[in-house]
């Protein structure tokens, strides 16, 4: 390669770093897949719980259930009732919960937990249809009574936002006229608001929140107007006027008629309890891929047993990494090139200590056996194969002779991969017979050294964390490799190396 | 622990081994033309095609059956080298300089049966020594018997000199001598002596064993100071040569002086070390940028030695 022609080289690999380091900020931002391990975010526990008396017949009971609330994202639902069936059923945009039972008497207590996540670009639905609003019949004399008040209303307003802010006003003004006191003494007040906006024709309709407080019991839903403007539902408070809903409370009832039916039941009431919970935020981002396009790219979709192979799979980079580095500007000697990355791999899964015994002991027994096998004048091919059959005896005798002395670390023996071991042993015996025992050393020492790198490496936490849930991540690694495989600078062992050339200097 | 810093590295001009690989061997280096110089046989034959003399070939041994044939050959023989074609860093090569009854002499005076040959062979075929396990070819090669006026320098082991040929200049040479640290090997990361040669005469620079000046052999205790190589301008034009042979930009070739034969080509490497600086006291940077700079190279190997030879002495 030119001199010239690296620009473009180091363009792609500019590119290929900032498309990892982009895409994982991206799906931090987008998915809330935290940076660190144990990162914790705060979910509300709703459980709702039902009372009624059953009158000794089926049972039917249905719950309306929220379908995504402005604001809130549902993490996770369940019910708890012995002996009901239950099953979630969503008939045009009314959500509910069903429970139902062949024969109940008596006092019945049903429960139903939903796990709320705050999450400010979660919004309700577009409905497919607009909706048209209700109409109205009034008597007399409220017919009059409303046709003014609405007059009243329309003449400081210009859209239906701030008719119903004006109308919410005058009803609720602390001076009266006639009109609304005639209007307010007959029926249920956000009933009469939601049927006059109707008669104005702006679609208005009542919806239930529930206010979110830490550790609150026997909760009631609150009644909040809402109105169509064109495109979606806004929320007023039906006593202020303000408009949008407060952050701490979640539309549990919007689009249904009723929050709960029972069949074969009476005095059914339904009640709320509130629970600040945290659950950590990793968990909370792959409850949320299943929903998020976004998780399609994600590894959280793979079953779990091949996910927990890609969890060692996807820390073997790393390895690769941390050799190069050691190999090219550090300038450490290793027996074979990606040896310690294999080594390395199964100290992660014996643990440090037991693997260097292990693994040490298996090559000085073996050394010991090919010394024998190298006087038998074997060909090299049967010569590794009875080398690999020897390590199988012996990671199997020293299991034992481990688990015998109460050692269950002896086990973890298995976990080396046998070719790998047997080369080793054969590297290893060649090496001892052509260069001598300190050259030996050298290489074993530089392997192991490498090995342990790359091990503390990849048994971080945080490495784990991050090369499986940001897959991209590999991107900047494989740039950085690449950039690597251009360093022309000295290795550090260089500058030890050429130390007698100050001698000749100047 | 001492160490030298990358500035007074830089101002020498000492090359790396990072920078010789990135910038030089896969710059310069075609890989096809590879097999040619990690393939003994193949340099052999391309050698004798630009009339580069090299060691007399005895024998080929490709299949494990010919082992058995080969004891009826080595009757025949006197001194032989048995080399792995593929090997790298005289790794499998065995030096036999004459026979006593069943035994047969090694460099290093041991002896050894002809069952370890056809076990060394064997282990040839094998791949053993070849890079990448690939399975190998052995040769035999006519023991060279080293010009007295080196073989004096050098314990037991033949002296062979290594000149660093950069798109066809010679840039660097050093002599390369066995000790009994080396084992009869010319190699100095396994210990032998390298002796740095000036480029434009042949005569001896400075002298290093594990990377440490020293001015005496460790093991003839004679003075490295004052040598001179005879026919040095045929092993330049020799190794100016092999740039026609092989089209390698950046190699090493290794040349021995035989008694009988004059100069020959042991071996050329695609990967040559970066000891040889050490030897000469000076860095190769300077040279290789020289020519790096020539706008108009030479064609011809003479000239390039011409060129060298003038530029070069006092680089």
């Amino acid at each position: 390669m030119s001199s010239r022609s690296r620009y473009p080289f180091y363009l792609a690999l500019l590119l290929l770093i900032s498309a990892g380091i982009s895409l994982a900020v991206w799906r931090h931002v987008e998915l809330g897949i935290p940076w660190l391990t144990g990162e914790q975010r705060p979910v509300w526990m709703v459980e709702a719980r039902i009372d009624f008396d059953a009158l000794d017949e089926p049972v039917l009971a249905s719950l309306n259930i929220p379908e995504s609330p402005p604001g809130f994202r549902i993490l996770t639902e369940q019910a708890a009732s012995p002996g009901y069936g239950f099953s979630i059923i969503n008939e045009s945009g009314n959500r509910r919960g069903e429970w139902s039972i062949r024969n109940a008497n008596g006092q019945q207590t049903l429960y139903f937990k939903a796990q709320l996540v705050p999450d400010d670009t979660a919004t309700t639905r577009k409905p497919k249809r607009p909706p048209r609003p209700a109409s109205v019949f009034w008597e007399e004399p409220q017919a009059t009574a409303v046709r003014e008040t609405l007059q009243q209303a329309a003449l400081r307003s210009s859209t239906p936002e701030s008719m119903t802010r004006e109308l919410i006003k005058l009803m609720q003004s602390a001076d009266p006229d006639q009109n609304t006191t005639l209007l307010l003494s007959e029926s249920n007040y956000i009933e009469l608001l939601t049927r006059m906006l109707n008669h104005a024709n702006i679609p208005a309709r009542i919806a239930d929140g529930l206010k979110l407080e830490d550790a609150r019991r026997r909760q009631l839903l609150k009644p909040f107007l809402q109105i169509f403007d064109g495109e979606k539902w806004l929320t007023f408070h039906p006593q202020t006027g303000r408009q949008g809903l407060p952050d701490d409370v979640v539309l549990w009832r919007q689009n249904a008629s009723s929050l709960i039916d029972v069949l074969g039941g009476n005095n059914s009431q339904v009640s709320f309890s509130i629970l600040k919970q945290t659950v950590p935020a990793l968990q909370l981002a792959q409850a949320e891929s299943d929903a998020n396009s976004l998780g399609l790219f994600s590894l959280y979709q793979l079953p779990i047993e091949e996910q927990s192979m890609f969890r060692m799979l996807l820390l073997l980079p790393l390895g690769a990494l941390v050799v190069a580095f050691m190999r090219i500007v550090i300038g450490v000697r290793t027996s074979g090139t990606f040896m310690p990355v294999l080594i390395a791999v199964a100290f992660v899964q014996t643990t440090l200590v037991p693997g260097l015994i292990a693994f040490i002991s298996v090559v000085s027994i073996g050394l010991l056996m090919r010394g024998y096998l190298s006087s038998l004048n074997l060909l090299l091919v049967s010569r590794i194969s009875a080398l690999i059959i020897l390590v199988i005896f012996i990671t199997t005798g020293l299991s034992i002779v481990g688990y015998q002395m109460g050692f269950n670390t002896g086990m973890t023996v298995t976990f080396f991969p046998m070719v790998i071991l047997a080369w080793t042993i054969e590297r290893v015996s060649i090496l001892w017979e052509e260069e001598g025992a300190r050259e030996v050393v050298v290489q074993g020492a530089g392997s192991l050294f490498v090995a342990i790198c790359a091990y503390l490496v990849m048994s971080a936490p945080l490495s784990g964390h991050l090369t499986f849930n940001f897959p991209e991540l590999h991107l900047v690694i494989l740039g950085v490799i690449l950039l690597l495989g251009q360093y022309t600078g000295y290795k550090l062992t260089e500058l030890r190396r050429f130390h007698p050339m100050k001698v000749y200097e100047g | 622990m001492s160490w030298i810093s990358p500035f007074a590295m830089n101002r020498m001009g000492l090359l790396n081994m990072n920078k010789r690989n990135v910038d030089y061997i896969s710059r310069y280096n075609e890989r096809s033309s590879y097999p040619l110089v990690d393939n003994k046989l193949k340099t052999k034959l391309v050698a004798a095609e630009y009339e580069v003399k090299t060691p007399r070939l005895l024998q080929v041994v490709r299949q494990q059956h010919e082992i058995s044939h080969f004891r009826e050959r080595a009757d025949a023989l006197g001194g032989f080298a048995i080399k792995p074609a593929k090997g790298s860093g005289g790794k499998g090569i065995l030096v036999i300089i004459r026979r006593e009854g069943d035994h047969y002499i090694k460099a290093s005076g041991a002896a050894v049966t002809v069952a370890a040959l056809e076990r060394h062979l064997s282990n040839i075929l094998a791949g053993l020594y070849s890079l990448g396990g690939a399975p190998d070819v052995a040769i035999v090669e006519n023991l060279v018997e080293s010009s007295p006026s080196l073989a004096k320098y050098s314990f037991q082991g033949v002296p062979d000199i290594r000149i660093v040929v950069f798109q066809g200049y010679p840039v660097m040479a050093m002599l390369r001598l066995a000790t009994k640290a080396s084992d009869g090997k010319a190699n100095l990361h396994q210990g032998a002596v390298g002796v740095g040669l000036n480029i434009a005469n042949g005569r001896s620079l400075n002298s290093v064993q594990f990377n440490r000046p020293i001015t005496l052999h460790p093991d003839t205790g004679l003075s490295l100071e004052n040598i001179v190589i005879e026919n040095w301008e045929h092993m330049l034009h020799m190794a100016a040569h092999c740039y026609e042979a092989t089209g390698l930009g950046y190699m090493g070739v290794d040349l021995v002086l035989d008694a009988q034969e004059g100069p020959l080509l042991l071996e050329l490497n695609a990967r040559p070390g970066l000891a040889i600086q050490m030897a000469n006291g000076r860095g190769l940077l300077p040279r290789l940028r020289a020519v790096e700079a020539l706008k108009r190279p030479h064609f011809r190997p003479e000239k390039r030695v011409q060129f060298v030879i003038k530029e070069f002495k006092d680089l």
